[in-house]
């Protein structure tokens, strides 16, 4: 019993962990007992990160929105209408990493299809939304990530890449294969979002001074 | 009030009200499609755009409260325009295939494409699929139609209380869908179909059957359980392929079962269409001419105490008033309507109707339901206590059930225990229900009929009432205590005083070889096993059910949408249905079957023509002559001839209430006839029996 959006393989069961009933514990508390309904998107990402630990897949399956939907009294529709609309929860399984590149206009001027041929060269995967043979991978494309001014992006699970290219992003992926993860952040010598190089501007000889 | 200027001219609307009202009070028509009167406002559609005075760009009126003041303009170029631009970006995903559509011709998009489409499209791209739903036996879905509009998502979340249906993913991909495929789990589905404003829901069983135009519409009164929904029946060619409800905000709002709406196949399959007498212990056929000869015979000698009637639970009060005027022309006062073996404290009216009215429910305040599980008893009524529940907003109607619930009653419920013991507790106010009774302003108790087919019935009735008293539900102008019907007929064949006599048999006694002849009315739900061989047994109705197996004689009668009758809703409300089709074969309206045998058997009933007979009726009792909508409810009214003594004190049993209805699609002959009902049963499954202590 499956539809478009339900992959046919669902787990039988899902319950929350120790660890994250301590995490829904602190979300709970930050809304009234009668609207904790709008606890519903702390919750799913709860899930998702427990099934990213326990299972390696971070993704949400059915029975998990029910368990939400039960936890927060609400129809269990209203949860999957929820997981559904926003497309970082996963309703599908994902490889161990997910792979976000951001394709929107600035990160693709700043060469994104490097980024995407990079990541589809070094993980075997086609398309977006496809999988590596390996199960390690899930290669998927997003909007801006709000992070232009370091463009392109590539989102690895909840970290940044920044300023990426096709031998940086190769290089990430190595990495991540070997088990590690690198430092997310920008990629080359700046810091955070300020110029390549060091500061342009407000430089401490200011120019309103030699007038 | 606050004053509008609509077009030019001023009205007044009560405020917080919409723009969209505000027009519509001007009787300006505006087009919509996500905006229903009955549901929340989603304004998703934009259909709705009006221009108002001083708004920078049209706005969308379904959602836009007025203000004193303001100015809306409804037909200006630019409200044209944006209209046409609306509807353009409506059809780029919608499917041209309004020739296989069975929506075609009472499409709402269609009207309005008529008059805001352009003959052509600029959409040279790909059109969206989107792949149809599995929502169960009674509800199509073609999904590539829906537009969006989340009047279902609505209706079921709110009206049906059975959130199933949502909107799920976004943009391009949205759909409505129930996620995990299941069947949609409630009584009133069928409402989706109304709501839908585009052939996105269309009925199953009716699918690719006819054109809306080609209907005969006749106005009619569902008699599938006791609230009298108004309906109309739409037929073709001397066949009922429709039932769809009629606005009655006193009634059924606009809403209508499912049972109601889609036992009609019923109609159609098991008739009896011809008289039949058992000879030699063979049913043969025969003339109605022999067949009326035949039982006036065997009438012959037989006194008149030895004959009884037993009514079913879809009569029309006609038949009933024939049938006893005949009974009680040859001295018999063997009758009772009362299939099921209820008690009713028949001393006034109010002792066996819903006093407060369904819209009654609107204004209450806290709730009791005492054997009562109204989503299967009567689902739009349950709806309307769904209503007030939502309505009434967190807490703000407590709602107290004894008798376990067979099913989710859509709405908080705190069962307060399983047996009528529970209303010692209450009464001695031992159960904290007790108070929050008493704190109200309009409580309200509703007595179904698992409290009142049993053996202490009656003195539950009176602890219901004692407790209605103490609590403040029965005082000049609130009357709290109600009685939930389940059978059409029953309330107008007590108005009738459709009751054993002082020393007449009652139906068990009947069943019991009380009587020599036994006539069932339509009554298939008795206990046909317990009936001697050596009783004879007419059976008047219309379906070969259960009791036609067992009857000597069969003579075959009309089904409700065959006849014009009067039903008596369980509110008391005296309404008119009217003849849709004619019946199969040789049956006849049932009235007139009796008014014929009553001359075969010389004691001619005084009646030839309908109006005489309905006439007659008013004379019995003045209820009768207050009919249609809108007529007064004759609530205080003197009922009936009843001779039944008022509340027989009693003790109240421990033995938990046992749910009247198990399986909600298949209550009477019609339903139980239905092809369509008896899937539902299989999809929906029995309520399971509530275990005896
Ligand atoms: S299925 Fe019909 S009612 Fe539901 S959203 Fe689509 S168009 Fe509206
Ligand atoms: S465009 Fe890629 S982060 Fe904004
Ligand atoms: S009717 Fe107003 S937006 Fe749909």
């Amino acid at each position: 019993m499956s539809t478009a959006w339900t992959p046919a393989a669902q787990p039988d069961s899902f319950v929350f962990d120790a660890a994250s009933e301590e995490e829904i514990a602190g979300v709970l508390c930050k809304y009234p007992e009668e609207r904790k309904a709008s606890a519903v998107m702390p919750l799913l990402y709860i899930v998702q990160r427990q099934m990213g630990r326990v299972t390696g897949s971070a993704w949400v399956p059915v029975v998990a929105m029910d368990v939400v939907a039960q936890r927060l009294g609400m129809a269990s529709m209203r949860v999957y209408e929820v997981a559904s609309f926003y497309t970082m929860f996963n309703t599908r399984p994902i490889g161990r990493y997910h792979l976000q590149v951001c394709t929107t206009t600035p990160c693709w001027l700043r060469g994104s299809d490097d980024v995407v041929a990079a990541c589809q060269k070094a993980t075997g995967i086609q398309h977006f939304g496809e999988t590596s043979a390996d199960g390690l991978f899930t290669m998927t494309e997003v909007e801006c990530l709000g992070a232009c001014a370091n463009a392109p992006i590539l989102q690895v699970d909840d970290d940044f890449y920044e300023d990426m290219d096709a031998e940086r992003t190769a290089a990430v992926i190595a990495e991540l294969r070997a088990g590690r993860r690198p430092e997310p952040g920008p990629a080359i010598n700046r810091s955070v979002s300020a110029p390549v190089g060091g500061r342009k501007t407000l430089l401490p000889s200011s120019t309103a001074d030699q007038k | 009030m606050v004053r509008v200027i609509v077009d030019g001219a001023p009205v007044d609307v009560p405020p917080g009200s919409s723009a969209l009202q505000a027009c519509e009070a001007a009787g300006k028509e505006i087009p919509r499609f996500c905006y229903h009167e009955r549901l929340s406002v989603a304004g998703n559609c934009r259909m709705c755009l009006v221009e108002v005075a001083r708004a920078p760009k049209p706005v969308a009126s379904c959602g836009f409260p007025v203000s004193e003041g303001m100015q809306i303009f409804t037909d200006t170029e630019v409200v044209r325009r944006a209209r046409r631009a609306v509807m353009e970006f409506l059809l780029i995903n919608h499917p041209l295939d309004c020739p296989i559509c069975d929506q075609g011709g009472e499409c709402d998009l269609q009207d309005q494409a008529y008059g805001y489409g352009s003959g052509i499209s600029r959409y040279k791209e790909d059109k969206r699929a989107v792949t149809d739903k599995d929502l169960g036996p009674l509800v199509k879905t073609v999904m590539t139609r829906c537009i969006q509009c989340t009047r279902c998502v609505r209706f079921s979340t709110e009206v049906a209380g059975t959130p199933e249906l949502g909107l799920v993913s976004r943009g391009e991909n949205a759909e409505i869908t129930t996620y995990v495929e299941k069947a949609l789990t409630s009584e009133l589905s069928g409402n989706l179909i109304d709501v839908c404003p585009v052939g996105a829901l269309t009925a199953k069983p009716s699918a690719f059957h006819a054109r809306s135009w080609e209907y005969k519409k006749t106005d009619s009164v569902d008699v599938m359980d006791a609230l009298g929904t108004n309906i109309q029946v739409q037929a073709r060619g001397g066949e009922v392929m429709r039932i769809v409800p009629r606005v009655n905000d006193d009634v059924n709002e606009e809403w209508l079962s499912d049972k109601g709406r889609f036992s009609i196949d019923g109609l159609k399959r098991k008739r009896l269409d011809r008289p039949w007498v058992r000879v030699h212990g063979k049913l043969s056929a025969v003339s109605w001419k022999d067949a009326l000869i035949a039982l006036a015979r065997r009438f012959d000698g037989v006194p008149g105490d030895k004959v009884g009637a037993i009514a079913g639970d879809l009569c029309d009060a006609e038949s009933l008033c024939a049938i006893k005027d005949l009974l009680q022309g040859i001295g018999s006062s063997n009758l009772d309507c009362r299939q099921d073996g209820a008690w009713y404290d028949t001393s006034a009216r109010s002792g066996y109707l819903f006093n407060s009215d369904v819209s009654g429910i609107d204004q209450a305040d806290a709730l009791l339901l005492v054997g009562a599980m109204p989503r299967h008893e009567s689902p739009v009524l349950n709806a309307r206590i769904r209503k007030r529940f939502v309505d009434a907003g967190r807490g703000g109607f407590p709602i107290g059930m004894i008798g376990a619930p067979t099913a989710d009653m859509t709405y908080d419920v705190n069962v307060l225990g399983h047996g009528p013991d529970v209303l010692a507790d209450l009464l001695s106010g031992k159960n904290a229900f007790a108070e929050v009774l008493k704190n109200a302003k309009k409580p309200m108790i509703i007595v179904g009929h698992s409290a009142l087919t049993r053996r202490d019935a009656p003195a539950i009735y009176a602890a219901c009432r004692e407790l209605a008293q103490t609590c403040g539900a029965l005082s000049a102008d609130w009357h709290g205590l109600n009685i939930l019907h389940t059978a059409a007929s029953r309330v107008g064949a007590l108005d009738l005083g459709f009751l054993p006599g002082p020393h007449g048999c009652d139906a068990a006694s009947m069943l019991r070889g009380g009587v020599e002849i036994l006539w069932l009315l339509g009554a298939d739900d008795v206990q046909l096993e317990r009936i001697p061989p050596e009783t004879f047994v007419v059976y008047l109705g219309h379906h070969g059910d259960a009791a036609a197996k067992r009857a000597d004689i069969i003579l075959p009668g009309a089904a409700y949408t065959e006849k014009s009758g009067t039903y008596v809703n369980t509110a008391g409300r005296v309404q008119r249905a009217f003849r849709a089709v004619f019946p199969p074969g040789d049956a006849r309206e049932d009235w007139r079957i009796i008014r014929a045998f009553s001359e075969v058997l010389g004691h001619t009933l005084p009646y030839d023509t309908l109006e005489q007979l309905r006439a007659h009726m008013a004379q019995v009792n003045p209820v009768f002559a207050q009919t249609g909508q809108g007529a007064p409810r004759l609530a205080g009214a003197e009922g009936g001839l009843a001779s039944e003594a008022t509340a027989r004190e009693g003790e109240l049993m421990t033995t938990p209430f046992r749910p009247v209805i198990r399986d909600y699609y298949q209550t009477n002959a019609i339903s139980r006839a239905s092809q369509t009902m008896a899937e539902c049963s299989k999809v929906y499954g029995v309520a399971p029996v509530v275990a005896a202590e």
